[in-house]
């Protein structure tokens, strides 16, 4: 056995491109777990499907942020920073002269982009019993200027947005001098610049909070919505893309290997018992194959999807119950029938073997060299199935795959309006998944298949 | 299903007997084929169906457009609830009478499966052809040129481009461009639709020179020639990506297989015997290899008729792929057999004819003779 195993090494190792192809499969097993690890089932559903408040803090359709390592125009990465919880925006309590806490908040950030963030957003979350804080916000900017963002209470939950303050809008055109479409523009740009010009250097923003009651506290969230985000963007609902791109690897791979081993282990049973038992069996299972030759495979896969159920695990059922009467029953079924009239198998039923034994100890391991190749060979075409049909917009309803991203960006017209990312990156995975896959099997078929070897 | 590698048998029977045993295997031929082509359409009437389930999600909606018709009519007189109610059921019984409903589902799919096999494909439920009408023939019809275009060029380029190929490489195997083939073939792991992609990716988006997608330009235009030019403008995208997600598999599979055959004992014996290499490929390799090549073309033109789903999908073609994917979207169950019957037929004549072709092209063949592998 040992010394097999060392032989099919040594012949795998003359195939460059079978071990271009492990690798990348074994790359992608370890992204998939890595995925499970980083971001539980329940975790990744919930940032999935969770809502705006849990993607408050990603900007709509942006970028990933290595655009900027490619890019003469640095877009301006997004800021999300809680205070007191992130170390750089500090949180300072004190006590003003009534006994009453008082909060200083200060966070610095450099600003050297070249253009201007989609929003910016303070979240406040105070408590108090009647009589609710009250902040005054400032922005210092590189020049030494302040600009007085507003002074406003804060009750329990509120959110203040910079672009809709029609006093900050005023004095932002006041520093420019003119009719400023966008407020946030004016905020980080050069006085009186016209094209607008962003005013490169260290921002700071001040919040002074004051409180008329003891027990009273303050928590504020500063967000600014970049014009890149995270390591794949995001989408029209600003869902960062890692999560589906991260996620899609475990599901793409289960799917992939799920349905490969059932088709091909199932059609070998099933075309052993037919070649073993010969006769009206083998007919039958004969004419199964020709019915379902007949039956519209994919039309098939998306009518169940459409009347009845998208879930991934149906539609996986459903291709392998498909797709055990192919070809393969037809490849493997000539198979048997050679080595049925070998006569290891004329002595086991000698020494009296019953019909299952020898179906499943003589007939069925003399073919799982063929399977093994035709089984990886399967791989990319049932992942690329999961894709397609999530391309129809018929994907798993719940589970983020790298098909649905492709799905939503076709959806949102992302070819269209030149948002390559969110296409490209489900699709460069897709790739290496099927090529990956696709050259192993490949390779494996050669080493399995003395025939084809030379060829 | 097709005998492909008959086993020639060396017998001698009289001219009587051989058309005794022609006919009756055609008998049986048909006989299993008609039985084929009738389980497979009634089981695609039952899925499309999903075993009468479809009939449940339409009751529901004929009950809930009923109740919504009777409140809108009733809406500003003073009408009894009783009567209202009376008004909804008489209504929700016309419309299930109409869409036959009121006949169970196991004998409804009988009557489906009759008038299939009789070629009566019905009338659609929801859709509509472009000129209006809602007979499943003329719907199918109306998709078919813009299918047979797409399908029909790309698939006969790939054919005869990768069989050609494959010769020319079987010929010098180990060459360079051998090599090259066979490392590209695992590119064919994807499929049509992601290359399709990429194309509208470069050539749409990017370098704006092709159109994004769709068969003609709005407004087309009104000069036959230009007309022409432009849906062929509009072909290469789709026509290249189901092309090229193909092709190296494809020139792989054919030169493995000539190969295979050049490797035969007969064709070493040719060699010696001093003949030339054309007339060796010619007639101790293509000769042979016919059956094959013919039953894989046989197939091809027959797979023609169910077009590409998604590809068409995503370059908006409107083909017959994308008709029978609108088709189950609005519970259009007829369209589906339709098209599912239409393909049944096609496939079960080519089996049949290809039995009698594979006579013609390779003596070793003998009808009803040898066994089937």
């Amino acid at each position: 056995m040992m010394v097999t195993l060392k032989k099919w090494f040594s012949e795998f190792k003359q195939f460059p491109s079978a071990i271009v192809g492990a690798i990348i499969v074994l790359m992608l097993v370890l992204l998939a777990i890595f995925a499970m690890i980083k971001i539980p089932y329940s975790e990744a559903i919930r940032l999935w499907r969770g809502g705006e408040e849990v993607w408050y803090q990603n900007p709509k359709n942006v970028p990933p942020v290595w655009y900027n390592w490619f890019t003469r125009e640095k877009l301006p990465e997004t800021i999300a920073v809680k205070a007191g919880i992130d170390e750089e925006f500090t949180k300072l309590a004190g006590t003003n002269a009534a006994g009453n806490p008082t909060f200083d908040f200060e966070y610095s950030f450099e600003y050297a982009y070249d253009a201007f963030p989609q929003e910016l957003f303070l979240y406040f979350n105070t408590q108090y019993e009647t009589k609710q804080p009250f902040v005054s916000v400032k922005l210092i900017r590189p020049d030494g200027e302040e600009l007085s963002i507003g002074d406003f209470g804060t009750p329990s939950k509120f959110t203040y947005r910079f672009s809709q303050d029609s006093n900050l809008s005023k004095r932002v055109n006041r520093i420019m001098r003119r009719q400023m479409i966008n407020p946030i523009d004016g905020i980080f740009a050069i006085p009186e610049s016209d094209p607008t010009e962003p005013m490169k250097g260290m921002y700071t923003l001040a919040i002074q909070g004051i409180t008329f009651e003891k027990e009273s506290d303050i928590n504020v969230e500063f967000v600014m919505h970049g014009k890149v985000a995270g390591w794949f963007g995001t989408d029209h609902n600003r869902r960062d893309l890692a999560v589906a791109m991260l996620w899609g690897a475990p599901v793409a791979l289960a799917f992939g290997l799920l349905a490969a081993l059932f088709t091909s282990v199932l059609s070998m049973i099933i075309a052993a018992i037919g070649a073993w038992f010969g006769g009206w069996v083998d007919e039958l299972i004969q004419r199964i194959t020709e019915i379902n030759l007949v039956l519209p495979f994919l039309s098939i896969l998306i009518m169940v999807g459409t009347f009845y159920s998208r879930s991934i695990w149906v539609i996986l059922g459903v291709t392998v119950a498909l797709s055990i009467f192919a070809g393969t029953i037809k490849t493997d079924r000539a198979i048997f029938l050679q080595v049925k009239e070998a006569t290891y198998i004329e002595a086991a039923k000698a020494y009296g073997a019953n019909d299952l034994r020898i179906i499943f100890r003589y007939l069925i391991p003399r073919i799982i060299p063929l399977l093994i190749p035709a089984l990886v060979s399967a791989v990319p075409s049932y992942v690329f199935l999961e894709a397609s049909l999530a391309v129809l917009g018929l994907g798993d309803p719940v589970l983020p795959t790298w098909g649905k991203l492709i799905n939503d960006a076709q959806t949102f017209g992302a070819l269209y309006k030149g948002m390559y990312y969110w296409i490209l990156q489900p699709a460069v995975l897709l790739m290496f998944t099927g090529l990956g896959f696709a050259m192993l099997g490949f390779a494996l078929d050669r080493i399995f298949n003395p025939r084809l070897r030379d060829m | 299903m097709v005998a492909t590698n008959e086993i020639p048998q060396a017998s001698v029977k009289s001219d009587k007997s051989s058309i005794k045993r022609i006919a009756r295997f055609m008998a049986f031929r048909v006989f299993m084929l008609i039985v084929t082509i009738v389980i497979g359409v009634y089981a695609t009437i039952l899925i499309a169906n999903m075993g009468g389930y479809v009939d449940t999600i339409m009751r529901n909606s004929i009950r809930e457009s009923a109740i919504m018709k009777v409140s809108a009519m009733t809406a500003n007189k003073a009408v009894e609830p009783e009567a209202r109610q009376k008004m909804v059921e008489d209504l929700i019984r016309l419309e299930e009478k109409r869409n036959g409903l009121d006949t169970p589902f196991f004998i409804r799919s009988f009557r489906y499966l009759e008038n299939g096999l009789k070629l009566e494909l019905g009338r659609a439920k929801n859709m509509a052809s472009d000129s209006g009408s809602r007979t499943v023939r003329l719907i199918l019809l109306e998709r078919l040129p813009a299918t047979l275009l797409l399908m029909g060029s790309s698939q006969l380029i790939l054919f005869f481009g990768s069989v050609f190929f494959a010769l020319a490489l079987s010929r010098k195997y180990g060459s360079f461009w051998d090599k090259v083939i066979i490392a590209l073939s695992p590119t064919s792991a994807a499929p049509p639709w992601f290359y399709g992609i990429f194309f509208i990716l470069i050539f749409a988006a990017f370098l704006r020179i092709l159109p994004f997608g769709g068969m003609v330009d709005s407004p087309p235009p009104t000069n036959t020639i230009d007309y022409i030019l432009d849906v062929l403008k509009h072909l290469i995208l789709p026509a290249s990506s189901l092309i090229i997600s193909s092709w190296f598999l494809s020139i792989y599979n054919w030169r493995t297989f000539f190969l295979i055959y050049s490797s035969e004992d007969y064709v070493d014996m040719g060699k010696a015997k001093g003949l030339s290499p054309k007339d060796i490929e010619r007639r101790y390799i293509l000769r042979p290899t016919m059956p094959t090549i013919i039953t894989n073309f046989a197939l091809l033109v027959i797979g023609l008729w169910t077009g590409a789903t998604i590809t068409e999908t995503i370059f908006l073609w409107p083909g017959l792929g994308r008709t029978i994917f609108r088709a189950i979207g609005l519970y259009d169950t007829a369209v589906i057999v339709g098209s599912t019957i239409i393909y049944a037929y096609l496939l079960a004549i080519t089996v049949f004819i290809l039995d009698f072709i594979y006579v013609i092209v390779d003596p070793r063949v003998k009808l009803g003779g040898g066994n089937q592998t």
